[in-house]
């Protein structure tokens, strides 16, 4: 399983200018997250932050009982071998070509024969679709293979912790979307906590199960994806459907004459540069047919169910429309039930209940429940 | 946070900063020699760059340099009277003070830029950053490698460049100053002593490190931008210069105190 990421109040500045500050979240473990952001919100120094290339003021990262900011220099090292990290242009070794690339981490930190680091040199070009380039240089090659490239040698350490740098700039839609499939099933094989931090908003739509977002030096938010892709929040919303109306301007902030000017050209029938409402929440990636099934997908729908009662409405709405009818049996919920669907109060037995210590154990939940169960409520089923 | 950022205004603080750095890079430097595993390819392959890109120039400048010294030398201990100690005169400066500058000006000037531009390119694009995250400590891996590289090539040169001098010396003072080839090889002994050979090889020891630290250290700190590598290289050409020389200073003034001089 992949390691949890523990982020606590961290904040960093360049001399006066704060990046962004108190940012506070949790990657749960085998996960997958992204966090969005308008350009030079920091998004990059905070993964930075996140491996001890930049020192954060102050706060706290603890991956598996170390904390990153703190931490002897030794410990530094042996924790970042759990990381895999993929750079926005790939950051290969200029003077060593694709096969010695991947090889590296290998070569350095393992004791394996020259025969296995091949084979596993040649399975991760395979997996990122550059067989036959091992041989050559990375200034002889595209940016999206190079990119390419980068994701195979952050891979071949088997991290437990994935972090991937804009991983669609540079590349064509068809080819994000391969490369959003193979995170997916990544995932799926080796379990380990993903974060990417991106501006695509489909691959944001579609990929992770939690999604995060700063704006003005902050965390906007963080949570499941269906609360940022519900919500109403003007940044979130500005931000999904890439519109130049609201809070987000050009330089990072407007200020209110610039936004009642543009309201006013909105209002007589200016274009404001959005297509259609991209909100709501569509079905996430699955996993390649064939592969297992994502065992971080299931922790966390546990987990999101035993919190569903502190989500907004339409999040709510969103992740029970989003479970199979055995599901929502299993836990205990029914469709629009939670949304004023029906008149008047709920009977009790009706709102949401979530199973307390009778599901806990993924591999177990395909038994029936271990325990008695209120009945099944799902009038509001289609 | 905030103390951080008043504090940064008092002038003077940011070189000390820098300072610092550079003295933590070194120490650093000095722990990654002892730490295994070693870099042997890359010691290897950088002292081979380093040699090759220094041996040609610092036996052109050693040439003139041991004449201009022979000849400045030559022609003042004959309006003292003193030609029979000509030869030791050049062969002193030359081995003392001469040939480790030079060298160390040289190994500094190809060899450290050469250090400097590779490891700040490398930096700028991020394969710096990558290396540490893989878990690769740079300072072990790269830096290291180039220090003794360069310590080793300066000492080796230094040889080179002592007996260069002192053959373009004993060349010049002969044949253009009409000098006696015995008394010049007889005086050889007279005041130089083998100490002073183990100093000018200490000096170039100590000079490669410093040039090698230096390019280090700037090239792992650019300023912004393709065009702060450029910048990087000038200022680590020009601070391991001015380090050269108050480094060389000190050592002198030690060695002058320590090291009686011979009389005899």
């Amino acid at each position: 399983m992949g390691a949890e990421v523990v982020i606590e109040g961290l904040t960093k500045s360049f001399g006066k200018q704060a990046i962004w500050r108190d940012v506070t979240l949790t990657l749960p473990p085998g996960e997958v997250s992204v966090m969005l952001g308008p350009s030079g919100t920091g998004k990059s120094v905070f993964l930075k932050s996140m491996i001890g290339l930049l020192k954060p003021d102050r706060g706290k990262c603890v991956i598996n009982g170390v904390d990153i900011v703190t931490c002897s220099e030794r410990k530094l090292y042996e924790t970042r071998k759990l990381f895999g990290v993929l750079f926005q242009d790939g950051a290969l070794f200029g003077s060593m070509n694709l096969y010695d690339n991947v090889a590296f981490p290998l070569r350095e930190h393992t004791k394996k024969s020259e025969a296995e680091i091949r084979r596993i040199v040649l399975e991760k070009l395979e997996m990122t679709g550059l067989s036959g380039a091992e041989k050559k240089l990375p200034g002889e090659i595209s940016g999206g293979m190079r990119k390419r490239a980068g994701l195979a040698r952050a891979l071949v350490l088997d991290p437990e912790i994935i972090l991937c740098d804009e991983p669609d700039s540079g590349l064509d839609p068809v080819r994000t979307a391969y490369l959003s499939q193979l995170l997916i099933d990544l995932n799926a094989q080796i379990d380990a906590t993903i974060l990417i931090v991106t501006h695509n908003i489909n691959l944001a739509r579609t990929v992770p199960d939690n999604i995060g977002m700063l704006f003005r030096k902050e965390l906007v938010m963080f949570g499941p994806r269906e609360v940022l892709l519900t919500s109403n929040e003007p940044v979130v919303e500005q931000f999904l459907n890439g519109r130049r109306l609201g809070p987000i301007g050009m330089s990072e902030e407007k200020d209110q004459a610039q936004m009642a000017l543009e309201q006013a050209y909105a209002d007589a029938g200016h274009h404001d540069g959005s297509t259609e409402d991209l909100r709501g929440v569509v079905p996430q990636l699955q996993p390649t047919p064939g592969l297992p099934e994502r065992q971080g997908a299931r922790r966390r729908k546990d987990r999101v169910m035993r919190i569903l009662h502190t989500l907004p409405p339409a999040a709510q709405e969103g992740i029970i429309e989003s479970l199979t009818l055995q599901e929502r049996r299993h836990y205990g919920v029914g469709m629009h039930s939670l949304v004023g669907a029906q008149r008047g109060q709920l009977p009790a037995q009706d709102v949401a209940d979530l199973p307390g210590s009778g599901w806990q154990e993924p591999a177990s939940s395909q038994s029936p429940a271990t325990r008695p169960m209120r009945p099944p409520h799902d009038q509001g089923r289609p | 946070m905030s103390s951080g950022a008043s504090t940064a205004r008092i002038p003077g603080l940011g070189m000390l900063r820098e300072t610092g750095k550079l003295f933590a890079l070194g120490l650093d430097v000095a722990r990654g020699i002892f730490q295994r595993p070693f870099q042997l390819r890359e010691f290897i392959q950088q002292s081979w760059f380093i040699a090759s890109v220094t041996i040609l120039p610092t036996a052109l400048v050693a040439i003139p340099f041991g004449a201009v010294i022979s000849l400045q030398f030559g022609s003042l201990a004959r309006q003292l009277g003193a030609q029979s100690y000509t030869g030791a005169g050049s062969v002193l400066a030359t081995v003392q003070q001469a040939s480790p500058l030079v060298t160390a000006l040289l190994v500094a000037g190809a060899g450290g830029s050469a250090i400097c531009a590779d490891i700040g390119a490398r930096k700028i694009r991020e394969e710096i950053d990558a290396m540490e995250v893989l878990g690769v400590s740079v300072v072990q891996r790269l830096v290291v490698p180039r220090v003794l590289a360069c310590m080793l090539v300066a000492l080796l040169l230094n040889g080179m460049v002592s007996v260069i001098g002192v053959l373009g010396g004993y060349f010049f003072n002969v044949v253009l100053q009409d000098g006696t080839p015995g008394a010049y090889l007889a005086s050889f002994s007279a005041l130089a002593q083998l100490s002073d050979l183990w100093v000018g090889e200490l000096k170039a020891l100590i000079f490669g490190f410093i040039a090698a630290v230096v390019a280090a250290h700037r090239g792992l700190n650019p300023p912004p931008g393709p065009k702060g590598v450029g910048d990087a290289v000038n200022q680590s050409v020009v601070i391991t210069f001015l380090l050269l020389f108050v480094v060389n200073f000190v050592i002198t003034l030690i060695y002058l105190q320590l090291v009686p001089a011979k009389l005899d």
